[in-house]
């Protein structure tokens, strides 16, 4: 599914985020926010957590630096619960991304992305060396960016220099809590993309709140769908979005909606293998979607085009035909079970 | 207006003053941590905010001669009745603006600084309180302001100050001598206020906001 591999942590047995049982309930509240919520995220792996306002998603990400304690169960990353060390070294190593930045006012943006080194209290040098660094990963200079306060910057700036803050001391864990909510959609695939890179760069382990199924679908190698505190489906954008577990899971890929659900499907999945790649039809790039496909297709009135990597080598061809089959079909929603009780 | 006693006796005046600053300053000096104690915990434990501040205006409310007249058996007189009274009546500015400061901090900081890994003792000294910073010396203004009216009371109980020139003046039937001490108090309360707002102006977000607005 994803070509990286993971030179770094302990051992098979031991790396890795492991959710047992995990849950968290509120006196006086009508139902746990994580209902007894089991799963394990390999190391270096980017997990969406997906779901409705209210389904537990948010909880179960802050249940991870224990800015919420749990109820009962454990949460075990590389081998060790999460509570055998205090909080605060716990957090110091876990990167953190929330919503609106959460940036330091009061603080220049230097000052912002060494929050963390200097609570660790590397040398002055050396902490000052990495946030040039980080602001050059996130793409704001540091001649230009350094020495502003927040409010001086854009609300997309605001949340590189919020990721620069979170990447400072190499976490191999980040937390992301829909951290590109509040940006424009330009902006927000625009950091989108960069995150991609910077987790190809890294290959940090990324646990990443959204409730926007197509930046789940973009992000991840494997999104946990919740629903009412618990797991609904668990598995790769693909698998998501075609073989939706439940009418709950189809619903938030689009139930009813071909073109919605062909808009989340890699033009990749379609490739008519009848055909090779032919340089003399028009091409497509192959980070489109099928519904992108789909448009240049009927855009140009023919009933091929040839799909092309980043690097305009040919990788296989799409036909109206090819894309008719790869698309989920009314079919595949209908048999997917009803939601329990609901 | 009669500025006779005010021209003759200018190194007298000013002696009062500065015993009247200097009174004032000590008042808070000495009204500032015991406010930044209760008002933290007034901020962070919800039940107790209430009370505290009903509190702390009811204290308010007692007539400052009234206060001095129940101190004196106890403690006579002097600076070291009136410091108390200045004390009790500072906590209520300096109190009640330490919580709203501290209140008016964003939530998603604090929660940011915590995910960060600072302990809740770095996290109040290096985000909360500088964030709370200019509501808190706002207060402070307030209350100093406040507190140097209130020292002209202490003129009464013998604690010096430029109340002296107006409790002998009156006495004496002396407008000469009482217009020159509120002549005086009003220029300090006047010019401390100035100071205080430039100081305002000196917290870490006053900084940045500047800053900002010269993009």
């Amino acid at each position: 599914m994803h070509e990286r591999q993971h030179a770094s942590g302990g051992g098979s047995g031991g790396s890795g985020i492991e959710f047992v049982e995990v849950r968290k309930s509120y006196p006086r509240a009508a139902r746990a926010a994580v209902d007894g919520v089991s799963f394990r995220i390999e190391p270096g792996e980017f997990v969406v957590l997906l779901g409705p306002s209210g389904c537990g998603k948010t909880t179960l990400l802050k249940l991870i630096n224990r800015i919420i304690e749990p109820t009962s169960g454990r949460i075990v990353i590389d081998g060790v619960e999460i509570h055998q060390k205090p909080a605060v070294e716990l957090r110091r190593g876990i990167g953190y991304v929330i919503q609106q930045s959460g940036l330091f006012p009061h603080l220049r943006v230097r000052d912002n992305v060494a929050v963390v080194p200097n609570l660790l209290k590397w040398p002055k040098a050396q902490t000052a060396a990495r946030v040039t660094e980080l602001l050059d990963l996130v793409g704001l200079p540091a001649r230009t960016y350094a020495d502003r306060y927040p409010a001086q910057l854009s609300g997309g700036e605001q949340q590189r220099v919020g990721l620069a803050r979170a990447l400072a001391v190499q976490p191999s864990t980040m937390l992301m809590d829909e951290p590109f909510g509040a940006l424009d959609a330009i902006t927000r695939v625009r950091l989108q993309d960069e995150l991609k890179r910077i987790h190809r760069q890294f290959s940090q382990t990324i646990i990443f709140v959204t409730h926007d199924i197509e930046e789940a679908v973009k992000l991840a190698d494997r999104i946990v769908v919740m629903r009412d505190g618990g797991i609904a489906q668990i598995g790769t954008p693909l698998e998501i979005v075609t073989a939706p577990a439940d009418a709950f899971v189809a619903e938030l890929v689009g139930a009813r909606d071909t073109m919605r659900r062909l808009g989340l499907l890699p033009i990749g999945h379609a490739l008519d293998p009848d055909y090779a790649g032919d340089a003399s039809l028009p091409t497509i790039e192959d980070g489109a979607s099928l519904r992108d496909g789909l448009s240049f297709l009927l855009e140009s009135g023919l009933s091929r085009a040839t799909v092309v990597d980043a690097s305009g080598a040919p990788v296989g061809t799409v036909t109206l035909a090819s894309i008719q089959r790869a698309s989920p079909g009314e079919a595949a929603m209908d048999a997917a079970p009803a939601v329990a009780g609901r | 207006m009669d500025l006779s006693y005010l021209t003759s006796h200018w190194g007298q005046v000013g002696q009062l003053t500065w015993e009247h600053l200097r009174l004032s300053v000590i008042a808070i000096a000495i009204a500032f941590p015991l406010a930044a104690v209760v008002g933290t915990i007034a901020a962070v434990v919800r039940p107790l905010t209430f009370p505290i501040l009903a509190l702390l205006g009811f204290i308010y409310t007692i007539p400052s001669l009234a206060l001095l007249a129940f101190l004196i058996p106890s403690q006579g007189l002097g600076t070291r009745p009136a410091l108390i009274m200045l004390v009790l009546y500072a906590q209520v500015f300096l109190v009640r603006n330490i919580v709203a400061g501290l209140r008016g901090v964003d939530a998603a900081t604090l929660e940011a600084a915590s995910g960060l890994g600072m302990s809740a003792w770095q996290r109040y000294v290096r985000v909360w309180v500088p964030l709370a910073s200019p509501v808190i010396v706002a207060g402070v203004r307030t209350a100093l302001v406040a507190v140097i009216g209130l020292t002209t009371i202490a003129g009464w109980i013998n604690a010096g100050g430029l109340g002296e020139l107006l409790f002998v003046g009156i006495g004496r039937n002396y407008p000469a001598m009482v217009l020159a001490g509120v002549i005086a108090i009003i220029v300090l309360a006047i010019a401390t206020d100035l100071v205080m707002r430039s100081l305002e102006l000196l917290t870490p977000v006053a900084r940045a906001q500047r800053s900002s607005r010269q993009r």
